[in-house]
């Protein structure tokens, strides 16, 4: 590392200095008030996500070199996913203000948490080593069982916390272990070292058991069957903003390292796990959602869904070739914004601790609150990848990526098992609006307004007009596509 | 000197044993020392790795992944700890309050 | 395509393993002469005192462990930088005294929150 590289990971570097003094400023006598803390994260992260375009084009002008010891990448790819995961954990910020103002925790320590699972999934995006794939991962990790347990006077939420930490920790095991028997056979950490020690390797036995077991791990962070017991449980007894975390931004990190591993490190030994990830895409698809048929808690059907959303995930992933890796950037943006948008009508209707959580209280919410009922209908159909909105632009490049590799019959269950989410879906809208049992309460503040309309315009806009989308995706993907990376040596 | 292949038996069984405690014990606490059985085979494997390799990457890797097992202790203990205000306990057969 | 049946053999193997040795090994090799002397905890070699059952320890104790294992485990990082101090020159002192200083963070932050201090 020299001095040079510190403008590769200024972002990093910024928001770890912010986020630490989060963490300390209310214990050092400074005067602040608890609402304070959501606009000093909302700035540290606009300073961040500024700091990563001026990084960004500064990279672009430096001499490019391609380290076989580098573990830190500023590409497009990086870039995309950090700008998306900055966005959507401000949107997260937003929609813990209601929250944490009537508990009795500490926003500033909630809010430093969250800064520190962002640091995490940006080195996810960036890295471009095993190791510091695996820090960041842990980094996200540790903060997210913390933030799941983080109202501890709050049973089920400490229950969910105590099922997260230990299935989490065992399925880091699993993914540590992988990595070091792929370290074993190739005698490297780096993902492009891997490939090339791995395009001369035709069989190996113990390479095949560490692609198995860092795959296992990796499905279990995107909760992909039969590695998703938790996330029902999870999503249910954490808080509702932590669960939108869960489900957008820590599942977004997680595709983003699935991705990069598998794009650029095991590239060559595709035939091995593609057919495998196949059947765990099958699996998550018709379990994901046939299992959310039958949930009446609106987050375990969420839950459910976003089993189900991993399956489609996995489709562009296995498929590997450049259309399958654009799906996987544009799916992931569409999703984490059609699923913030629903988690902040959810909490749009949330009376003390847990109300909005059953789809009977979604009862008669089109008199109440009509645009945004009407705005849930636009999420819901995004989720289901119906043609106006953005999420049927995200489902035509993963299932044309997937007849494109020859999984045909991949796509035909994905096609089936989009029908079948339909039908979960619109329990909700006919809760909405053809039920006539009580009005729904609702409370809607400019916060949740806020998130939920820029969730809107989005998912509207892209679905619309899709061609900035898939360009930018197009653009962002291509440096990992041709394995060829901006790298910087961070550490040797 | 002793060949590595042995040392990769030794952890492999390590990491077996800690799975099976994983899978079947029902204290918190013996839960977790079996979590950390796995992350110590693991090294292990890195260890071995790296000596037959004069590797300085595979010692390094395992540097970082104590530090995060230590980081992990402090939050899984944590987190056992709030469980035990609530229940008088920390059998995780015990925690069943969200069933689908 | 490899072969799969590699890995269900291998895993047959290493998951029998435990099993053999917990439930099938361990039980023949081992002596099962309990009495309720051996079945005693072990207190230093003196007579127990009590059970552990009996009394709870305060949970300070817990958090002073935390932070034992957080700050102990953390020197392993200062081990590799003494030994090629010299060769790491200002870059390595520097990037070391950026690692403390993340460190202090948390201890001060400890600190204030009055971990260390026993009411």
């Amino acid at each position: 590392m020299t001095w040079n590289d510190v403008v590769f990971m200024l972002p990093e570097i910024i928001l770890s200095i912010g986020a630490s003094l989060l963490l300390i400023a209310p214990v050092i006598g400074w005067r602040l008030k608890e609402a304070s803390a959501k606009w000093a994260i909302l700035i540290l992260l606009a300073i961040t996500a500024l700091s990563v375009v001026i990084c960004s084009n500064v990279v672009e002008g430096l001499p490019q070199t391609v380290s076989y010891s580098a573990m830190f990448a500023l590409d497009g790819f990086a870039i995309f996913f950090k700008l998306l995961f900055i966005t959507a954990i401000a949107m997260i910020v937003l929609l813990s203000d209601d929250f944490l103002r009537e508990s009795r925790y500490s926003a500033w320590e909630y809010y430093s948490l969250l800064g520190f699972a962002l640091i995490g999934m940006m080195f996810m995006a960036s890295g471009v080593h095993l190791a510091s794939i695996y820090i960041g991962l842990e980094l996200m990790s540790l903060s997210s069982y913390i933030l799941t347990g983080f109202f501890k006077n709050e049973q089920k939420s400490t229950e969910a916390a105590m099922k997260y930490f230990v299935l989490g920790t065992v399925s880091s095991g699993i993914l540590l272990y992988g990595i070091s028997l792929i370290y074993g056979v190739t005698g490297s950490l780096n993902l492009l070292t891997i490939a090339k020690a791995m395009s001369t390797i035709i069989t190996n036995d113990a390479l095949m058991f560490g692609i198995m077991l860092l795959g296992a791990g990796l499905c279990f962070k995107i909760a992909a069957v039969p590695f998703h017991v938790w996330t029902p449980d999870v999503y249910e007894g954490a808080p509702t903003p932590i669960a939108a975390f869960l489900s957008t931004a820590s599942k977004g990190a997680a595709v983003a390292i699935f991705a990069r591993i598998f794009y650029v490190g095991l590239h060559d030994f595709q035939l091995d796990w593609s057919n495998i990830l196949a059947t765990i895409s099958a699996l998550s698809m018709i379990l994901g959602n046939l299992a959310a048929l039958t949930q009446d808690n609106v987050k375990r059907m969420l839950a459910y869904s976003s089993i189900g959303h991993a399956g489609y995930v996995l489709l562009g992933i296995l498929s590997l070739n450049a259309m399958g890796l654009r799906g996987v950037l544009i799916y992931t943006l569409v999703y984490v914004f059609a699923n913030l948008g629903i988690w902040a009508t959810v909490l749009m209707l949330r009376r003390h601790e847990y109300a909005g959580e059953r789809v009977d209280d979604f009862e008669g919410l089109h008199k109440r609150a009509p645009f945004w009922a009407f705005a849930m209908i636009i999420f819901l159909l995004s989720l289901g990848g119906i043609p106006p909105t953005a999420g049927f632009i995200g489902k035509y490049f993963l299932f044309a990526a997937a007849i494109q590799s020859g999984f045909g019959w991949l796509a035909i269950i994905a096609v089936l098992m989009s029908a079948v989410s339909m039908f979960f879906y619109f329990r909700i809208v006919v809760a909405m609006y053809l039920r006539e049992g009580r009005e729904a309460e609702v409370a809607i503040t400019p916060a949740l307004k806020l998130v939920a309309g820029v969730c809107l315009a989005v998912t509207l806009i892209f679905g619309i007009l899709p061609a900035p989308l898939i360009n930018q995706a197009t653009e962002s993907s291509s440096w990992v596509a041709a394995r060829a990376a901006i790298l910087t040596h961070a550490g040797r | 000197m002793i060949p590595t292949q042995w040392f990769l038996i030794l952890s492999a069984i390590l990491f077996a044993i800690g799975v099976c405690g994983v899978l079947t014990r029902k204290n918190g606490i013996t839960i977790f020392m079996a979590i950390e059985l796995m992350v110590n085979a693991v090294n292990l494997t890195f260890l071995a790795y790296a000596r037959q390799f004069h590797q300085l990457h595979g010692l390094i890797f395992v540097f970082f992944v104590m530090a995060i097992a230590a980081a992990e202790a402090a939050v899984g203990l944590a987190i056992f700890i709030s469980l035990f205000h609530h229940r008088e306990t920390i059998d995780v057969d015990e925690a069943n309050l969200m069933r689908w | 395509m490899a072969n799969y049946s590699v890995l269900l053999v291998a895993a047959l193997i290493v998951l029998s393993l435990p099993v053999l040795t917990l439930f099938v090994l361990a039980p023949l090799v081992r002596a099962s002469r309990a009495n309720k002397v051996k079945l005693e905890p072990y207190e230093c070699g003196v007579p127990a005192s009590s059970y552990a059952f009996d009394h709870r320890f305060s949970v300070r104790y817990f958090l002073i462990a935390v932070l034992f294992i957080i700050f102990d485990v953390e020197t392993v990082f200062l081990f590799p930088w003494a030994i090629r101090f010299k060769q790491l020159g200002w870059f390595g002192a520097v990037e070391m005294a950026v690692f403390l200083a993340i460190l202090l963070i948390g201890y001060f932050y400890a600190w204030k929150r009055k971990v260390l201090s026993w009411v």
